[in-house]
Order: C-alpha cells, then structure tokens, then sequence
C-alpha cells in the first residue's frame, strides 16, 4: 500500500469541497487521487492491490450520526449513506415493505463484511474483473486509461454481456444496486457546490471508450443517502441470485423483480439485472413487453428474451445469456405467487 | 513499540498526539477556504504521510497506545505492534475471515480496518473472551468439545465470528449457522463440527 494522508471528515460540506480541492494539486509524491473511507472493504483491498492509489483518505465513518440512519414512513424508505449493508437488511421494515431490497444485501458478501460496508459505498464498489485487480496485466482500460483490455479475449466466463464496449467489459459486481434500480430509488449528493439528488440510475455510466469513469459523481461529491419512493410493487418484490455456490459469491445473474399486478395483470413491472452488465441494468423494454398480460411460462419468457435481445457475448460468458434469461424467468414467476 | 498502560485515560493528551491531531484537523480550513489554503501551502512544509501516527486503541478493555504508519491495519497492529497474535491473518484482503473481530460488539475483519480509524471504538480478540486462569467462553468450550478444527488457524477467526453470528441472531438452526458463518473459511473442512459447535454454543449462551 502507498502512502497516504489521512483525516477525519467534520462534516459532508467541508470533507466534499475539501475533496473537490484536493484533486487539483498534488497531495503526496505527484498523486492527486483523495477517496472517502467508510467501509473500507473495497477500498483499502484495492490499495492494498495497488489498484487504487490515492494521496489521501478521508475517513467519513464519524459522520454516521447524521448519515447512518433509516427511516421508513409511507412516504418512503431513507437510507443514510453510513447505514450498514447488515443493519438495512435486518430492518423489519425494510424485510416487510421491500423484500428486494432485504434480500439483495443479505445474498452479498459475507457477515462481517456486510457489518463493514456501508450502503453508500456499497454502490460504489468497484469491479471484480481479474485484468483489473491484478496490476500485473498491463492491459486494462479501467485501471490505466488506454492500455487496452485483456478481458476482451482472455479468460472471460465472469464478464458482460450487456452494456460492453470495445474497452471494457468488466462487470458490475453489486447486488443492491440492481434493488435500487428497480424501485426507482434516487441518490443524494453533498458537492463542491452544494447538494443535489438525482435518479439512482443516473448514478453509474457506461463504459464506452472511458471505462475508468465510472458514476457521474465529480471530485469531492460524496453520497449521504438514498431514497426508495413508495409504490404497489415494493412488497411484491425479490431478489434472485445466481452463483458458483450458495453464499459468499458474487452473482454469476441475477434479477430483482417488482410487480404490481390486479387481477393477475401486470399493471406495472420493474426487471434490474446483475452480474450480466457493466453497471446495474433495468430491463425497461421487458418491462413493458409484460403491461397488461398475465405472468406465464410464456409472458415471462417472452420478457426475457427481450431482456437480453441486446446482448453481445465473448468466448466464455455465451452461457450468460441462456442463465440470465432463465433468471429473470423463475424471478418473475416467483414473484407473482407472493402474497400482495 | 508497544506503550500499553493499563490507567491510560481517554483525556490524557500527549504532546505527540497533539501535534498529530492539530496537524490533521489543519486540513481542512486550509482546504475549506481556498484562498488560505494557497497562500498557508506555501509557507508550510508539505506533511510527511509516513510520519508515525500516535493511535489509541481500546482492546479487551484496556488501552494501547502505539506509534504507527498510517497504513497499518488493525489487524496488523494487533499482531506486530500490540503483541496480540490470536487473531491470524490469511489472505489479507477479507476473503478467509481468519482475522475476524469483534468491533463494538459486531463481527469485523481487522485486516480491511485501519488501526487509525478503530480509535474510539472497543476491539474484542480472542485473547478477550476468557481470563487466563478462569472457564473459557462457552464457543472456547464448544469448539474444543466438538473437535471444531484441525490445523486451528481458522479458529479464532471463527470463535469470534460464531460469536457475532450467536448475539446477531443469526444462528437459529444449522442452514442459518452454515449462511451467516460462510465468511470463514476452513481449509481442514472442519465445517460440521463447527456448525455443531455453534449449535451447542448458542444454547449456553442464551441459556
């Protein structure tokens, strides 16, 4: 692990203007890289990688006070950015009032983990290609900028199927996100300039021919929390995962699902896909292809093949089209069982 | 190294710790204004971030006080500057769990904590859970009754992560045992005897 400063954030607007600072001068040896500590379980295993090398750190942890609550109304959900991944997926209500939420967190990491990692960092975390955490593969887009992409053609089986570009393949390793993704949830922001909020799924961008710009987030801006707005589709939501083993995996597909259904109609469905693409993927066009139809065998397969209509696999991840159909599949049908 | 005192005081400042903590919260008016910043930049000596750190730790309820690189992580601190090397490290990256903690009472992994940021916080290892010569901890007990390993380097990581998962209420029959214990990998496979260990465990310490 390099060097680094480290301090404590006061406050999100002074650690966020001090971050927005810093990244214009030199803060140790050349660097100029600063990053937000709070959980840390990506953080410091990438430093620890050399994969991430920032100048300084700022340890946001102590601000939990006013970021690491949840609040939960009929109004809404509100998460803090600080709340961990374990308390949101323990909270009564949150397992009651959005199952896929609850379940996309207790399916991730491991126990300690989830008791470390906090939620704002949780969408943040970073990809767990092997081009890109193994810095002795020169050839990676997203670690260091026009190197190319040894995943294109290397050992490919964990890579994207949707959402690839020509530089990047790497896949969105998250699993709440695609939840967020799903239940429309939007992102506050503490900037520079102040704080802003904007739709969760304005969060992350494609890769593109810049894959190491990975959120639309700018230097300094820090997350202090998410919201999920209410709706008849939240309780008549999962999360399903699908993995090499059962627990303490990353997903090889997954699909959180939402379904407001009358009569057995879908009145509105939200499909968000994981482990399949480069950033947390809401399936709309398969969305829409279900309003006003039944769930069937038949309705449910049709929404999946759409949902992977655009899909554009390598030598060893063709299988994820196939499984990641079948996901979304048994994950519609599922859901449509649920108790309203 | 070590500078361990068993009546160190919370609000005891020494002069080392002074300066740090003066030097870091520095940082951010310099920054905060960003006029000042420039002009207090350029009179004054960029800060070394090698520079030893005097970081406060409270472990097993006592008080450590030790100089460290910034970078060193609690589990790296325990074991090379506290002496406390029950807690194993074995990847390093929070992939095994042999490094687990309990932190505020919540299962941790000290090898992706930093020394620096668990100040304040009260750090339980393994050597925490028993008095030298009284009974051992009920999960202690259940894993020497149970066989519950083979090598033992996975042990403590999994004592103190049996225990989380026990006053988390995670561990109400053998599949939740097996989900919220999958962070701790044993190489020997002792897993049955671990689940029963767990099992039994749970039932004295709820009793």
């Amino acid at each position: 692990m390099r060097p680094f400063l480290y301090d404590r954030a006061t406050s999100a607007d002074l650690a966020a203007s001090a971050l927005a600072t810093s990244a214009d001068a030199p803060l140790v040896q050349g660097r100029v890289d600063a990053e937000y500590l709070a959980g840390g379980t990506t953080l410091l295993d990438l430093m620890k990688l050399d994969v991430m090398q920032p100048a300084r750190v700022t340890d946001i942890t102590v601000l939990d006070a006013r970021h690491g609550t949840i609040t939960v109304t009929d109004a809404g959900l509100k998460l803090g950015a600080l709340v961990k991944m374990s308390a949101a997926a323990d909270h009564p209500e949150i397992v009651a009032r959005y199952p896929v939420l609850a379940q996309s967190l207790t399916l991730a990491a491991s126990a300690q983990l989830r008791n470390m990692a906090t939620l704002g960092g949780n969408v943040l975390q970073r990809t767990r290609c092997n081009y890109f955490r193994d810095t002795s593969w020169s050839a990676c887009n997203k670690r260091n900028p026009g190197s190319g992409c040894a995943a294109l053609d290397g050992v490919n089986r964990q890579h994207a199927v949707l959402g690839a570009s020509e530089a990047c393949i790497a896949t969105y390793p998250g699993d709440f996100a695609q939840a967020l993704m799903a239940l429309d949830a939007t992102v506050d922001i503490v900037g520079a300039a102040g704080p802003r909020t904007i739709p969760f799924a304005a969060l992350h961008r494609l890769p593109g021919s810049t894959p190491h710009v990975e959120t639309t987030l700018a230097a300094g801006d820090l997350i202090t929390g998410l919201s999920v707005p209410p709706g008849p589709w939240t309780r008549r939501s999962l999360y399903l995962k699908i993995r090499d083993r059962q627990s303490y995996e990353f997903a090889l597909a997954s699909a959180a699902v939402a379904l407001d259904l009358q009569g057995g109609v879908v009145r509105q469905a939200r499909i968000a896909l994981g482990g399949v693409a480069t950033t947390p993927w809401r399936a709309r066009d398969a969305e829409a292809a279900l309003a006003g139809k039944p769930i069937n065998e038949a309705t449910a397969a049709d929404a999946a093949r759409i949902a992977f209509a655009g899909s554009k696999p390598r030598e060893h991840n063709a299988y994820k089209v196939a499984l990641g159909q079948r996901t979304v599949v048994r994950a519609l049908l599922q859901a449509a069982t649920l108790e309203d | 190294m070590t500078n361990h005192s068993d009546d160190e005081r919370p609000a005891s400042v020494s002069r080392r710790r002074f300066l740090g903590a003066t030097a870091s919260t520095a940082a951010f008016p310099l920054v905060g204004v960003a006029a000042a910043g420039q002009a207090a930049a350029q009179t004054m000596p960029p800060p070394d971030p090698q520079a030893p750190v005097d970081v406060k730790l409270s472990i097993n309820g006592e008080m450590y006080r030790v100089g460290l690189d910034v970078r060193t992580t609690l589990l790296d601190a325990l074991r090379d500057h506290i002496g406390l090397t029950g807690s194993k490290k074995g990847c390093d990256h929070g992939q095994c769990g042999a490094c687990t903690v309990l932190v505020d009472g919540r299962r941790t992994l000290a090898c992706l904590t930093l020394a620096v940021a668990a100040q304040g916080r009260e750090v339980t290892t393994v050597e925490g859970l028993a008095r030298a010569d009284g009974p051992l901890h009920p999960m202690q007990q259940a894993f020497v009754d149970h066989d519950a390993f083979q090598c033992g380097y996975c042990t403590p990581g999994q004592i103190m992560s049996a225990i989380g998962c026990v006053k988390e209420g995670h561990a109400g029959n053998d599949d939740a045992i097996r989900e919220y214990m999958s962070g701790n990998l044993c190489r020997c496979a002792a897993y049955p005897n671990i689940v029963a260990a767990v099992r039994q465990a749970k039932l004295q310490m709820e009793g």
